[in-house]
């Protein structure tokens, strides 16, 4: 039993701290720490601060311009730019499309696409949830039939996280619908400048349009833009769901958020004290305090175990309803802090370059807006319902 | 980083894992755990043949052990089997007995490692049950003798113990960490009575009486009035134990819910196939996972001399077991239906003693209150 890092572990989170401290605009790193929205421009400059390090593709071999790094290497970095207060890099092109090109793409596809994914030519968003198709997305329904060099591809996608950003998606289709639900299924990749294509924003409960819905009608796509297997399409889906989880919990985010809410009720007022003094709200927050230490712990014993040649199944389950679970209740313990300032909704304080008054003390501005946002935690990647499911499959046998 | 036992970890745990499945089965248990000794001699001897209580203990004090590591592989073992056997007085007593350090002391503490020998550590008092310090009991100089006076509340195995390592005031105010010293008192010395009775998830204890109990002057154990830090770290150590027991009795609870809801059938299926249930089991997992976390952090920072770390991480284990052991028990129970509410059914004691595992060296409650605390202010050094 060692619960530290090694020294080559801790010397490779320096090189992450001195890189983030020199590379990291503070413009950036404000924004962040401040709740703001991110610009398209934003997300944009610091995808390239990290390929221009080399450290963008942390999922990949070394031999496609990934960074080849061990799990534990990821998780390090990835916290240590959760705790710095850096943008997210966009997950969709080299978190989840680029690992499947690279395990089932042609040699073809993975010479043209890995590249512009790397650069930014192509802003990725990703085509799985349908109106009809959310826990139980096998039961998507957009269809692809093939036509000559092409398919033609018709029907609806929702949820589209950044579809706004987004000129490529990749996307779930029927092109069997007589097949057994998950065998009919094939992995498109669609550009969303082709005739055709139709994105509409959705406006989530906190006022903010990060979502959208994608409409297909006849959209023609070039066949050499299948990946893999016609009809195989759930196999590759599947393993991008369970690919990207050395992070799914999100530890550093709690930590960061759990500092913010540390310092403020340091200074908040409840009864004249300050509200850490007050009994019940600080029981609160030792509660989660602990949670959350208790979690990093169960983060890195996962991540060791990862290292050491397992696989991710359930632990992806545990990591993300405890993560999500305590992101959850910071914010709405930060949410609460606020008292009567939680209300304003000065929508414009929080766009990027915000030039609107706050209202009330300067970080109540995003807090019921992230409050609210962070409600899609437990929705999002498997509702937190599935991964109990998952989890009572795997340990019940039944 | 690095979550695996070392190899003679391991196989301490394997060889105390295996003898308590073949030796002290569950029929046996019940029958020590109902006994008038409250313990059993026999096995107590068999497991310091093995070497258990040897591994409580460090190469200084004559043991081969002693760590964090050593106590939760050990009791995580004990948890799994429900044993009743007064480890948790040893390893408290032992300790205090081993932190005074003088010839007589470290050779009872040999005496403890070999199974020859029990002492049990008596330290909290009817006045304050749920206050780790409050000590009213006395002790008084008269001439060359200390003259004890005071009670001492549900003492594990004050009846098999040949001695005790109590607690008593030399100075000071119930509440004062200052003033605070240790004696070890005979169990046959005069003007000390016992009320002795069973625990309800098994074994014994006691409520101990000192009327002007005299004690010769070699009876103190270190230094008069500061005895504080060393109940400190002895505690710590009971801490991990019992947090490590927890763990192994939740293990096996989950896996005895588990195998019921497999086999169970109502309505024409099992009852793991209902999600309502299923969802309730992986509560549980979560929760027993979070709390190895727990343990393992407190198991690593009890030898860590940094006070604030290591108290920090003692209380959020306990919190923490708390929390969880009461989960698993409760639902343990619930998910069994009336099967597990009948003392035949061997879940029902593994429920009694985690929900007991609460009631010993304080609660969630206590320890969430203490860790609150100890964010605010430094620990004592």
């Amino acid at each position: 039993m060692d619960l530290n890092f090694t020294p080559e572990e801790t010397q490779f989170r320096d090189q992450v701290r001195a890189f983030l401290a020199a590379e990291l605009p503070a413009t950036l790193s404000d924004k962040v720490a401040k709740g703001k929205h991110l610009s398209k421009q934003d997300l944009q400059t610091w995808h390239d601060i990290l390929n221009a390090r080399g450290w963008l593709a942390s999922h990949w071999p070394v031999e496609y311009g990934g960074t080849g790094w061990n799990p534990i290497e990821r998780f390090i970095f990835e916290n240590e730019c959760a705790l710095a207060n850096a943008p997210r890099t966009i997950p969709f092109g080299v978190n989840m499309l680029g690992p499947v090109l690279i395990r089932y793409g042609t040699e073809a596809q993975k010479r043209h696409w890995l590249p512009r994914i790397l650069d930014g030519s192509d802003w990725w968003c990703q085509g799985y949830s349908e109106p009809g198709a959310g826990s139980d997305l096998a039961a998507l329904q957009c269809r692809a039939v093939r036509d000559g060099d092409h398919y033609v591809v018709n029907g609806q996608k929702t949820w589209t996280t950044l579809g706004q950003y987004a000129n490529m998606i990749f996307c779930l289709v029927r092109t069997d619908p007589t097949a057994k639900k998950q065998s009919g299924i094939s992995f498109l990749l669609i550009d969303m400048n082709s005739p055709g294509v139709e994105v509409r924003p959705i406006i989530t409960l906190d006022g903010a349009h990060e979502v959208n819905e994608v409409f297909f009608t006849d959209v023609r796509v070039p066949a050499e833009n299948l990946v893999g297997e016609e009809n195989q399409g759930w196999t590759y889906a599947k393993y991008l769901l369970t690919y990207e989880r050395t992070n799914i919990a999100g530890t550093g985010y709690s930590m960061v958020a759990f500092e913010r809410l540390r310092k403020y009720a340091g200074k908040a007022l409840k009864n004249g004290r300050p509200l850490d003094q007050d009994p019940l709200f600080s029981a609160r927050m030792a509660r989660v305090a602990i949670d959350l230490e208790n979690m990093k712990l169960t983060n890195l014993r996962v991540i060791a175990a990862v290292a050491g040649g397992g696989a991710p199944g359930m632990e992806s389950s545990i990591l993300k309803i405890c993560g999500t679970r305590i992101r959850q209740e910071i914010t709405s313990l930060m949410r609460r802090a606020m008292g009567p300032y939680a209300q304003p909704f000065i929508a414009d304080a929080l766009q990027s370059d915000a030039q609107a008054e706050p209202v009330g003390p300067a970080e109540a501005a995003p807090v019921s807006v992230q409050y609210f946002n962070n409600r899609k935690l437990s929705i999002y990647g498997g509702s937190n319902e599935i991964q109990r499911n998952i989890i009572a499959k795997m340990t019940l046998g039944l | 980083m690095n979550f695996e036992l070392t190899e003679d970890r391991r196989m301490l745990a394997d060889s105390l894992g295996r003898y308590l499945r073949e030796q002290y089965t569950f029929e046996t248990r019940q029958q020590i755990a109902a006994s008038a000794q409250g313990y059993s001699r026999q096995h107590w001897q068999a497991l310091a043949e093995l070497g258990v209580i040897g591994a409580l203990f460090s190469d200084a004090h004559g043991g081969y052990g002693g760590s964090g590591f050593d106590l939760a592989v050990v009791f995580e073992e004990l948890g799994r089997a429900l044993v009743v056997e007064p480890f948790l007085p040893t390893v408290l007593a032992g300790r205090l007995l081993a932190e005074a350090g003088a010839p007589a002391h470290l050779a009872l503490v040999n005496r403890l490692i070999e199974g020859q020998e029990i002492v049990a550590f008596a330290h909290g008092e009817p006045q304050a049950p749920l206050d780790a310090v409050h000590v009213c009991t006395r002790a008084t100089r008269a001439g060359e003798h200390w003259v004890l006076t005071g009670q001492k509340a549900v003492v594990w195995h004050a009846e098999a113990a040949s001695a005790f390592v109590i607690s008593a005031r030399t100075c000071g105010q119930p509440e004062d960490h200052g003033g605070l010293s240790l004696f070890l008192v005979p169990a046959d010395a005069a003007g000390l009575s016992m009320r002795g009775y069973p625990l309800i998830d098994g074994g014994r204890a006691a409520e101990l009486s000192f009327d002007q109990v005299r004690l010769r002057s070699d009876a103190l154990l270190g230094r008069a009035g500061g005895a504080w830090p060393a109940i400190e770290r002895a505690l710590g150590a009971g801490l991990v134990a019992l947090c490590a027991e927890a763990l192994g009795a939740m293990d096996t609870t989950r896996q005895m819910t588990l195998d019921y809801l497999r086999q169970r059938q109502q309505f024409g299926q099992p009852l793991g196939r209902f999600q309502a249930l299923q969802h309730r089991m992986v509560e549980l997992l979560l929760e027993i996972e979070q709390a190895r976390s727990a343990v393992i952090r407190a198991a690593a920072a009890l030898d860590d001399e940094d006070a604030q770390a290591r108290e920090q991480a003692l209380s959020m284990a306990k919190y923490t077991i708390g929390q969880a052991g009461c989960l698993v028990a409760e639902e343990a129970i619930q998910l069994h239906g009336g099967i597990g509410m009948t003392w035949e059914l061997p879940l029902s004691h593994y429920a009694k003693r985690l929900i007991m595992i609460d009631h010993q060296l304080g609660d969630a409650d206590f320890h969430l209150q203490r860790y609150i605390d100890l964010t605010r202010t430094p620990a004592t050094p």
